[in-house]
């Protein structure tokens, strides 16, 4: 598997997590009621990989990646993000979701705050930063956007593709080790689907540990160091970009194919 | 037809050469005429419908225009002024009453020397509330302070007074007229935001022990009369509470409106946090916030401002109610009206009859301003202000 970046020392790993293994998924099985959602998930994401997550619709790729910062409770099995296994606990679980940002189809933000005050809240009242110093990183990354130009509107004065920008701002305002992405261009307009895969491609050239849920194979080509295909809750393959769209090993992977690519 | 690119396929193909002209809008027919045809004889029905209301507002109106203003006796010092004269044979309503009792209506038996406290209560009250409602006034986590904590401490020291900084203690039973009208509502306002919105939580909440308190709570205050919650806070607040400190009458109507209208604040910010869609909650706990600062920084700002026509409308309910505390002996607005009309001094026909319409007139005019914000706002909601 395509480990790329350098190994850091991190005080917060532990022997179950190695340094350089920012997520480790195992024997992961989740149910909606009686419903089987995900069954028999196993997943380890290096530091610095860049993970694109594809499948049909209802494969369970967005519980997948909603159980990695603990929106969605699991019955069984083990996630452990950055040396910190997610469980029941509270203080746990916060410390994973300061450590991971997560970007989402419908953008989410919020509509009664100006797009700075969006990227400034969590950093003032969950990290504790100064305001002035919180807004001067706001601005930073809304300038890594390309979209400092709006930090004073609500986000309903913005374009979709603004605002999914402004989204991907909000979370990298929090300094977050994991960045995930639910189908941030499935709600865009066509003619803006490009402004956020750009983005999203700067954000991978910094070396970002990225977990992807998107149909965008161009995205995934360009970018990917693994494509993970899930079919019906479970992981059914896994492989480089290359191998992937040019010699899909199973059946399923093969229909997806057919059916997305044309 | 000249914008047909000419060709063998013409007729699959088309391509634009020359842009559309510009042709005026026909016109509309128009004319007052034609308003009132559109408007009030559409059909035969909705002419019928115009012909009633036309009588109807024939038959009423003219005698109550006389009664109130072109009949009515407007100043004199006794009832020789309001009864029937040569000059006035048939009297219309006795304003004189209503000057010269005025005051009693604004204070009630509020010593006469101490009344500036009250005025300065009711500027405090107009700054507090101006600042809440006026949704893009400055600094509203300021106005909130101010309206939810300081405003009730300092109202209290003002009003009942305090040996410790020489205001003189002035003991309810004093009380009355419009100033026990709107500390009954406003304290109603004050206590039942925050504990309609714990409520309201409560009643989402995921731990059954609170949810079910909630709704037993909830369920059983909006389940009887509010005077019947009066009478239970009269009677058996006593009982809960030592005998040295036995809260005196105000305080304990006081609590029975706080209960009452907290319940129905609750199921009003219940409605405002069901609009919140779900993302916005992942977004918050997904960016680390906990619940409580996910709640006062996300959820409550936005399900709050969708929901103040609802608080505006049930505040219009609760001010209406508060002249049920007469029935637990508080000299409220409309019990000074009660006491006033009786006067040997104004007995004339008319007294009781003026006097009431005073009440109804001051109410209705309250009631209008506060309907007509709530309409205001929800119409600015709806044109998509979403901030
Ligand atoms: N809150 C929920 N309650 C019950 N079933 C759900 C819930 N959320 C998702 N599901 C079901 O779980 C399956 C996986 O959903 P999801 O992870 O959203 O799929 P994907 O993101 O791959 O389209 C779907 O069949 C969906 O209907
Ligand atoms: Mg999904």
């Amino acid at each position: 598997m395509g480990v790329t970046t350098e190994t850091r020392a991190d005080p917060a790993a532990t022997a179950a997590a190695p340094a350089d293994i920012a997520v480790k998924i195992s024997g992961l099985y989740k149910w909606f009621g009686e419903f089987q959602v995900l069954a028999d998930v196993d997943l380890e994401v290096a530091r610095g990989e860049r993970i694109v997550i594809c499948g049909p619709s209802g494969s369970g790729k967005s519980t997948l990646i909603r159980c990695i910062n603990a929106l969605e409770p699991f019955q069984r099995g083990s996630i452990v993000v950055d040396g910190v296994s997610v469980t029941d606990d509270l203080k746990r679980i916060d410390e994973v979701r300061r450590e991971v940002g997560m970007v989402f189809q419908q953008f989410n933000l919020f509509p009664h705050l100006t797009v700075l005050q969006n990227c400034t809240l969590a950093p003032i009242h969950v990290r504790k930063m100064p305001r002035k110093e919180a807004e001067e990183i706001a601005m930073r990354y809304l300038a890594r956007v390309r979209i400092p130009e709006q930090a004073g509107k609500y986000p309903a004065q913005l374009s979709g593709g603004q605002q999914q920008r402004v989204a991907i701002a909000r979370a990298l305002c929090m300094s977050p080790k994991i960045m995930m992405f639910d189908e941030p261009t499935s709600a865009l307009d066509p003619e803006m689907v490009k402004e956020v895969l750009d983005t999203m491609v700067e954000l991978a050239q910094t070396g970002m540990t990225m977990l992807c849920v998107t149909h965008e194979m161009g995205f995934a080509r360009q970018v990917a160091d693994r494509v993970v295909f899930m079919d019906a809750g479970q992981i059914v393959e896994v492989n480089t970009p290359e191998a992937f769209f040019t010699s899909p090993q199973h059946e399923r992977t093969k229909l997806f194919l057919g059916q997305i690519l044309g | 037809m000249t914008d047909l690119a000419a060709g063998p396929e013409s007729h699959v193909a088309f391509v634009r050469t020359t842009p559309a002209p510009h042709v005026a809008r026909p016109p509309l027919p128009g004319g007052p005429l034609h308003w009132v045809r559109a408007n009030l004889f559409a059909t035969p029905l909705d002419g019928a419908l115009t012909i009633l209301v036309i009588l109807l507002a024939w038959w009423t109106v003219p005698p109550l225009l006389d009664f109130l203003i072109f009949d009515a006796v407007w100043s004199g010092s006794g009832r020789d002024a309001c009864l029937p004269s040569a000059q006035n044979p048939d009297p219309g309503a006795c304003w004189a009453f209503v000057r010269t009792w005025f005051s009693f209506f604004i204070y009630g038996p509020y010593p006469l020397a101490e009344r500036w406290r009250v005025d300065v209560f009711f500027a405090l009250l107009v700054f507090g509330t101006a600042w809440m409602l006026w949704l893009d006034a400055p600094r509203r986590d300021l106005g909130a302070a101010f309206f939810f904590l300081a405003l009730p401490t300092v109202s209290f020291v003002l009003l009942r007074g305090s040996t410790t900084i020489g205001l003189e203690v002035i003991d309810t039973a004093l009380w009355g007229g419009l100033l026990v009208t709107l500390v009954v509502a406003s304290v109603g306002i004050v206590v039942s935001l925050p504990l309609g919105i714990l409520l309201a939580l409560g009643r989402r909440s995921t731990m059954p022990a609170v949810r079910l308190l909630s709704i037993g709570f909830i369920e059983l205050v909006r389940g009887v009369p509010l005077i019947t919650v009066l009478f239970m806070a009269s009677v058996m607040l006593p009982l809960f509470v030592p005998p040295a400190w036995s809260p005196d009458k105000l305080l304990r109507a006081l609590v029975g409106i706080a209960i009452f209208a907290s319940a129905y604040m609750a199921e009003v910010v219940r409605a405002g946090l069901a609009s919140i869609p779900k993302g916005q909650y992942e977004a918050a706990r997904a960016l680390g916030l906990g619940y409580w600062r996910m709640l006062a920084l996300v959820v409550l700002p936005q399900a709050l401002r969708v929901t103040i026509p609802n608080i505006v409308n049930n505040t219009i309910a609760l001010f209406k109610d508060t002249t049920l505390v007469f029935f637990v002996g508080i000299f409220d607005f409309l019990r000074t009206i009660e006491i006033a009309r009786v006067d040997p001094a104004w007995a004339t026909p008319v007294t009781s009859t003026t006097g009431y319409a005073f009440a109804a007139i001051c109410y209705f005019v309250a009631c209008h301003f506060m309907s007509r914000y709530a309409t205001g706002i929800e119409r600015r909601l709806a044109a998509g202000d979403r901030r």
